[in-house]
Order: structure tokens, then sequence, then C-alpha cells
């Protein structure tokens, strides 16, 4: 058993033997149910760094989004000498660390796709060099060239037609959180050694394909180790030894998560449950007297800073998806452990506070793991900030714990992982709601006018027979999860094989758990759609081809959002019946199917190419977001949409239930208690019935509006909303989509 | 608690407005509203004028009311309920007893949101009111306007009758909430709030005051109604005008 000189004052030993950070934080952690008096303001150091941050992100914005670039230098953990927010405050920074050599300077990775890397260059008047050119169309694969030299015919017609949509086979797939603690509480030798022996494990008589890929895999993570050591080394650090201090576990666990969003571009880049470890080392300097309040907060303001200044180059096409130039930088506080403890900590306090000393902002992406078991001051802690800034969201540890346990993170928007131990296959989005136009259109598609499926015939009656549907609605659904699980197949096989996520990976258990990440795009539309032709007449109106182009609905019918059975039901059966379909295929390296309700912001894009629908949506009108009722849908308040969302069952969607739900101050309460305490109750009735996931927003419609038409204010520069999922500045949004989150229900009886 | 048992023998129905599953400003924590359909009163500046006839109602049975309430009971924390709102809930006196019946045989903390106009001591009314009281946990009172002529330009009615139920609660120890609309113009000259202010001193179980300033956010069911909005040109209060109102009115002496 190993014993580092830095461990002192650590208790237990099953974490000493082996890799176990589960372990090391039961026996350590310090309980908090106080409240927040405790918490310090900012620190002289932290007011300059701050301040000379946001002036970077002003230019940023005046510079159309994107404040410098690299262009012929491809990004790895070595590629750049050290970088700081400025060369004159960089003594002041408690964690150091930047992705290239300057401040909100994007890098350059080609790996997942050479034309989309050249492509976000010229998108921002950057000249992409001709020599990476050449090296990556004639010498070196990509990602991207990889996927689509082995696409079907088949799969590449469901993309053009955007039935499948959002894949990963234009951009890094994410959702693979490294446990970057493992850098703090154990150093990288002992990680090294670790992967060593795991690498000898591997062999044995008659290997095969699989072993050799593992083999292959793990070399990579050792060279990722060392390279980790080699980027440490620059900045001054030498990581090989455990942290012996708090300052020095938030920087050492900075640099693993340094050493992902170097060498990655993922679309989720998830910091992971950070908060309680890093209390332990707090809590013990305090001990000692080595570290007061002050310092502290000072540390993780600095860490929560860094997050704040992720950034990648992205094309067009995926700013249309994920709009606001999102990184996913989602960071957990609270949570319960299996043994029955909260796992708030004073540190779960500092992360949150960040938001006051330094303002709202949408990174890292604060997710609240709540259980109405928290301590209550805890509770009113939390529903306070989400009513001052609107930026964190909140998953049901109550659901999640008794599957991914009590040390999961959160690896995207709201799924969850159990950190150093599984990773996730991201796989977007099939779009149930157009399943459902082919189904009556016999997968001849709406908008691009051509074939897409097998031609399993039109329904051509009058007025749509429900049982008729619902038999050809199976048939496309079988159908569609089936090509939708093999395309994503080919695009993780190819993901391994050219862009492998080394440097996360090495900070997982070689033996890792996977699972396969699957979501459902329009779902509110397809149940309110069904319900339709169900209790009332619905009578398609075709083209001269005999393809249904929109619809005349006669009668009223029951509409998700409203807690009303015969609506919520279509609902449920959708979920279990599609997620039925997905579980009877074979799925890549074994991992468990999964899926998701969860659009981010791609319900405009995936609403573009959609066309009319049987519940009264016209075509190109985006989707409801995620699980969200539809638009104009809810007749009966907050609460009965609440209701409706709750009913859908967790273990049938395990990657998530995303719902965000915005909330006018004036409806919430008169005063700023009442509004907290209302929120708190409103939190603890819908998580109580069952639901996995709530966005907050608390502001109105009127807000909305004028930041639209005067992003310029100093008030809006960080004026932050959530998302399906995520948090962004609302005037880094696209005009369709401030006009989206405009349009969606805005709660405010009064 | 004679009535237990009645309540769910008789079917009697409830002409509603419409109902709310998430109220926050409508009583003590979060709470499910009811809204009556019909009210006598003719406010100038009321913000639901759609709710003042049954036109566009739908009957309900006290049972359906409840079990709908029931199903946000997860959300009412220690101190939300239901409220009954309006429209006019005493106008549908019956009823109303009928569904706190059943509400209080469920253990639901129930609040009367009321402006008190049907109120009178003359029976059958005075009997049915009593019991009613006896089912209400708060009663949510809007005095309009402290003055009784300025009263009858405001809403057609005096306010003799609404004064007296007010000081009927009092004398029971009802807990009372009373909501003063602030209209400019109207009703938030000094003079006016501090004699608001005195009748509320005199008033023993008032929990709480609160002044809703004036909005014009309902203007367009006047329009949409075909009706000539009285108001017309009225701003929404200032700021000062408000923290004023505040400063007379909700003083804490009777809180």
């Amino acid at each position: 058993m190993r014993n580092y000189v830095q461990w002192e004052g650590f208790e237990g030993r099953r974490w000493k033997e082996k890799i176990d950070l589960r372990d090391f934080i039961q026996n350590n952690y310090t309980i908090y149910d106080g409240d927040e008096s405790f918490l310090a303001g900012t620190t002289e150091a932290t007011d300059k760094l701050w301040g000379k941050l946001q002036e970077l992100q002003k230019e940023e914005r005046a510079k159309n989004g994107v404040l410098d670039m690299d262009t012929d230098v491809v990004a790895s953990l070595t590629s750049h000498g050290p970088g700081y927010i400025s060369p004159e405050l960089k003594d002041l920074e408690q964690v150091v660390g930047l992705q290239t050599d300057k401040p909100l300077k994007r890098a350059f990775m080609p790996y997942g796709g050479i034309k989309m890397a050249e492509q976000s260059c010229k998108m921002y008047g950057y000249e992409p060099s001709e020599k990476l050119h050449e090296i990556f169309t004639k010498y070196h694969k990509t990602h991207n060239e990889a996927v689509f030299d082995i696409y079907t015919d088949e799969m590449k017609k469901a993309r053009h037609c955007k039935i499948l949509t959002g894949l990963p086979d234009t951009y890094g797939r994410g959702r693979i959180v490294g446990d970057y603690r493992r850098v703090a509480l154990y150093g990288i030798d002992r990680l090294i050694e670790g992967k060593e022996k795991d690498f000898e494990q591997s062999a044995r008589y008659g290997m095969r394909r699989g072993t050799f890929q593992l083999r292959e895999e793990i070399a990579e993570q050792i060279k990722a180790l060392k390279g980790m050591k080699e980027m440490a080394a620059a900045y001054g650090f030498d990581i090989s030894e455990p942290a012996k201090n708090a300052r020095e576990a938030a920087q050492w666990l900075y640099f693993g998560y340094l050493a992902a969003i170097k060498t990655q571009n993922g679309a989720a880049m998830s910091v992971g449950r950070v908060s309680t470890f890093l209390d332990i080392y707090i809590e013990r300097d305090m001990a000692k007297k080595i570290l007061t309040e002050k310092e502290a907060q000072e540390i993780i303001d600095h860490l929560t800073m860094k997050c704040r200044m992720v950034k990648f180059a992205r094309i067009e096409s995926y700013n249309q998806l994920f709009s606001g130039d999102p990184v996913w930088a989602t960071l957990e506080v609270a949570g319960m452990g299996i043994d029955g403890r909260s796992m708030v900590t004073k540190n779960d306090y500092r992360f949150l506070h960040t938001l006051e000393n330094m303002g709202p902002a949408p990174e890292p992406n604060l997710t609240v793991l709540y259980s109405e078991h928290l301590p209550e001051q805890f509770k009113k802690y939390v529903s306070y900030i989400s009513v001052k800034t609107s930026s964190i969201q909140y998953e049901n540890d109550d659901v999640m714990r008794p599957i991914w346990g009590d040390d999961y993170s959160i690896c995207c928007c709201v799924s969850a992982t159990e950190t150093g131990k599984e990773l996730q296959f991201f796989g977007a989005r099939a779009n149930l709601a157009k399943c459902l136009l082919y189904a009556i259109n016999g997968g001849f598609d709406e908008m691009k006018k051509m074939q897409v499926s097998p031609e399993y015939g039109k329904i051509t009656s009058e007025v749509l027979d429900y049982d008729e549907v619902m038999k050809k609605y199976d048939t496309m659904m079988t159908w569609l999860a089936h090509l939708y699980v093999e395309t994503l197949n080919m695009i993780h096989y190819m993901h391994d094989k050219y862009y492998y996520e080394s440097a996360e990976m090495a900070l997982i258990d070689t033996d890792v758990r996977r699972t396969f990440a699957t979501g459902i795009a329009g779902f509110s539309h397809v149940v309110d759609s069904l319900s339709a032709i169900k209790y009332a007449k619905v009578k398609p109106i075709r083209d001269e081809d005999g393809v249904a182009v929109d619809f005349e609905v006669e009668g009223d019918f029951p509409k998700y959002g409203n807690d009303d059975e015969r609506a919520d039901e279509i609902a449920v059966w959708l979920l279990d019946t599609f997620m039925d379909k997905l579980r009877t295929c074979h799925t890549y390296r074994d991992s468990e199917a999964t899926t998701s309700i969860l659009t981010i912001t791609s319900n405009v894009v995936y609403g573009k190419a959609t066309g009319s629908l049987p519940d009264g949506r016209k075509a190109g009108a985006p989707l409801a977001p995620g699980a969200n009722p539809s638009y104009g849908a809810e007749q009966n308040g907050l609460l009965a949409s609440l209701n409706s969302v709750a009913k859908l069952p967790y273990e049938e969607a395990l990657d998530g239930i995303s719902n965000t739900q915005t909330i006018n101050p004036d409806a919430l309460g008169h005063s700023d208690e009442e509004r907290t305490e209302n929120l708190a109750n409103v939190l603890d009735g819908y998580f109580r019935q069952g639901a996995h996931h709530l966005n907050v927003n608390v502001f109105g419609k009127e807000k909305l509006i004028d930041a639209m038409e005067h992003p310029e204010k100093e008030e809006y520069a960080n004026f932050t909303i959530r998302v399906s999922g995520y948090a962004v500045k609302f005037i880094d949004l696209t005009k369709e989509q401030q006009l989206d989150v405009i349009a969606r229900t805005c709660h405010d009886h009064m | 608690m004679l009535l237990q048992g009645h309540a769910t023998t008789t079917c009697k129905k409830g002409w509603i407005h419409s109902l709310e599953s998430f109220g926050s400003v409508d009583g003590p924590g979060v709470r499910y509203v009811i809204f009556f359909a019909g009210c006598p009163m003719r406010c100038q500046f009321c913000h639901n004028p759609d709710t003042w006839t049954t036109d566009n109602a739908k009957e309900y049975t006290a049972e359906e009311l409840i079990g709908q309430a029931l199903k946000y009971k997860s959300y009412w924390g220690k101190k939300g309920g239901l409220t009954v709102s309006g429209g006019e809930p005493l106008v549908q006196i019956d009823f109303l007893i009928e569904l706190f019946a059943l509400a209080k045989e469920k253990g639901i903390h129930t609040t009367l949101d009321t402006s008190g106009n049907p109120f009178t001591t003359r029976e059958p009314f005075y009997g049915k009111w009593k019991r009613l009281m006896e089912l209400t946990d708060l009663v949510m009172l809007d005095i309009k306007h402290i003055d009784d002529e300025q009263h009858k330009i405001l809403t057609g009615h005096t306010n003799q009758n609404i004064l007296a139920m007010a000081k009927e609660m009092s004398d029971m120890g009802k807990p009372m909430w009373i909501r003063h609309v602030l209209v400019p113009q109207v009703n938030d000259r000094d003079e006016y709030l501090h004699r608001l202010s005195d009748f509320i001193g005199t008033l023993k179980s008032v929990e709480r005051v609160e002044v809703l300033p004036y909005h014009t956010m309902g203007t367009y069911k006047w329009e949409q109604l075909g009706l000539e909005y009285p108001l017309k040109g009225i701003h929404p209060p200032e700021q000062n005008r408000i923290d004023n109102a505040n400063r007379i009115l909700c003083k804490g002496t009777y809180m």
C-alpha cells in the first residue's frame, strides 16, 4: 500500500490500495448543513482577473464571437507554451492553464474532420494552413472522412432529410468525463503504473481484434499521461505526485481537465463531480490554519473562471444545432450518499457563490443534484441563486442514485455516468415527429420530396384512422431505430479509431462500462398529433403526389402538458415503445442502449426540416425543446405541465428527460423570500414524483424582448438563461433562437 | 363539522371560469386556484372582466375540483393549498361551502379571495356565511376604496357591508390578509390611505396587508368583450407611490 506524505490526515485505506475516488470521498468529506453566511466575497486578484476576462469577452463579441484562432498548429497536450489571462496578471492566477498560448484563442483540431476545422477558420476570416491541409487530406485520415467512407446510401438519405440529425460525424462526440480528481489524489506516476499493469494483464494467448484495440488504447492513454506531466511542467508544476494542499488539488485537477479540452472538441466536455472532493482538501488546509475562507473562495472563483474560458472552433451548422457557443463544462454540486448522508459541503456553496461573486454565466454548467432530503438551508440557497441568476439546473438525485450510485457525473446536459468507471457514446437524436409523417406518407420525405425508408405504402384514407396510423407508425419506428443504431455504431467505431479520447480515457478505469445514448426529438408533437388523430378528426391535405403536406383538424383533443391522462399515456407509450426497439439492436462494444428526450437548442433546426403535423404545428416551425409540452398546449399552468412531464419513467430514458420552464418573477411571489420559498416547493413537488430534470428561468418576456432589441446594454452582457440542458448568454443566441425562447410559454399567471 | 358527509352526498355544481395549477401570489405558499365565474361588482380597474358573467364558464362538482386540486398536493409544502378566487366566490356560497367542506375533509388549507360585496347580515346568507367561515382558514379581503362615495363610483356599490364583514371576521378572530389595489388618481391619495390604515388598525386578526400596484395587462380583455375601458390613460403607479402606500398601510402594528 502506497502512503504519500501528501495524504497525511486523510482517512480510509481502500482508496490507497486501489484507485477509488468514491471510497476516498466517503471516508473524508465534511457534511455542511448550515446557511450561506460563511461565504466570502472576491479578492482583489479575482476582481482584476475577472475584469480583464470581461474585457476580453467584450472584444470577442465585437469580433463576431471569435477573438483569435490557430491556423497552423495542430492542438495537442504540448503544442503550446503556457498561456495566461494576462501576462501582467499571471502571478495572481491561483489556477493556471489555457487551451492555447492566449486567452480565448481557439485551437486547430483536425482529427474530427479537416473540412470542418478549415471551415471554422474561414467562417471567422482566418486562412487555414496549406501544409496542414495536405497532411490531413493526403497522409492522415480523419474521423469524418472515415465515417462517410462506410455510410450506406440509406444512412446518407436519412441524414440529408434530417430524420437522423445532429450526429457526431462532423464534430467530436464528447460526453466522456475523465475522472480529473485522480490527478490530484494520486499524481500522474501512480496512474501510469495502474495503466501499465492493465496493459500487461491484457496480454494472453489467443489475442484478437478486441484485445489489439484495447492494447493500443492503453498505450495511447499512457502517452497522454506522460504528455500531461510535460504540459504541467511548462507551467512550472510537477504533477507526478499527489497534490499536497487545496490550491494544488484544484490545479492538478484542472490540468487533467485541460488535457481533455486541449485534445478534444467534443460537443460536451464536462468537468464532473469535483466540488465535494475539493472541499476535503480545503477543510484539511483550514484545520491546519494554512487557508482562510477568502482564499478558499478565491481558488474556486479562479477555477470557475477557467471553466468560463473554454472555447472551441465550431462550424456554422454546429452553431445552429447548439447555439451560444456552449461547451457543457458541466459541474455538479450536492446529492445524497447511498448511506443516506447529505453530500452537501461548504464547497457546494462556494461554487454557487461564484455566480454572485462574478455574476451569472453559462459555464460551468452548474448542476444541482437535487433530493428532497438535502439540508433545508441549502435548498433555500439554491432557489435563491436560481431566482437571482437563472444559471443553474436541477437533476433528481433520488432517481439517479439508485442507478448510478453516489459518485456519478453529468456528462453532458443531463446524462449521468459513474465517474471514472463509465463512458457514454453520444448519439444525437432521431426525429420521431418526422417519423410519424413517414408513417403517413410511406417513408416519402415531406420536405425533400424523396423516398427515404423502404416503400411501406402511404395512408390514403380521407380521415386518418388511429389504428391504421399506429400500425404504420410502429413499422416505421422499427425501421428508424435499426437504421439509427447502425449509423451510430459506425460513427463510434471510427471515432475510436481516428479520434480516440486518450487523455480522458487515461483517467477512467480500463475496464470501462459503456452506454449508448440515443435521443428523441419532436416528442410532444408526436403525442399531441396521435391524440388529435385519436380524439378529434384529422384530414390530411395532400399534394399532387398524394403526400400529406398539411392537416385539417376538427374538434378538440387532449394535449400533453395539462396533466391529462389521455394525452400523457400516449407520451409514456411513445417512450416505452421506442426504447424497446432500440434495445433489440446490437450496439458497438456491447454498450447498453439508453435514450434521452433532450434537444438542446437543436429543436429549431429540427423543426425547420419537419413538415406540418396533425397537432397543428406548421411546417418549419420549431419543435418544442426536450420533453417540454408544445407551445401553447399548456392550459392549466406550470404545475399541470410539470405533472405531465413527471409521468415519463426515468428508467426508460436513462440518458435524461429535459424540461425547461420560465417563470415570471411576479408570478413566483411578491418578495425574493417568497419566490425562493415557492420555488423550493415547486422543486420538491416535481422531483418527489420521480421527475428527472428541470431548468428554471426566472424573468419576464419583456426582459427577453428588450435584450434582443438592445444587446449593447451593459446589463445584458452576462444575461444568462437556461435552455434545454445548458445555459447560454441570451445575446449570443441566433435571432431565430431568441424568438423561439420568447415564444415559449412563460408562466405568468398573476 | 356538521357539513361533513353532506358534501359527498349532494351533487351541486359550480360555475367555474378557469383553473390554475400554480398560484404563488394567491395566499400562503403554492396554491391551486379555482376562479369562480360571476361577479356583481363592476370595478373600473378589473383585470378579469371576463369573469363577471358565467358566459364562458364550465360546470364542475366539488368532487371533481378537489380531485383536480389534489394532483398538486406534492407542491404545497407546509403552507400551500387551495384558493378560491373569481369573479366573486360568495355569489355561489352554497357551492363554495360544499367545496370547502370537502377540502377540509381532505386536510387542505383553504383560502377565500373575496371582495366581500355579497355580504349581508340578512338570512339566509348570514347563516351560510358563518358556516363558510368555519371551513375557511384564511380570507383575503380586497378593499377597493375606503371612502364609500368613491367606492360607489369605482365599483358601483357601497363598501359599508364589506367593512362590516371585515369587522365580523375580526370579532371571530378569522385570519385575514387585506389587499388593496393601488390606482393612481383613484385611491392613492394619502388621505385615503391613512383612513384605510386607521380602519385596518381596528381589526384584530389581520396577518398581512398587500398593496397591489394597478396594472393594465387586463385591458385587452375589455376590448375583447367590446367594453369601453374606463381608466384609459391611467398608468400603473410610480415606485415612490407604491413605497408610500406600503409605508402607510403595512405598518406592522396590526400584523
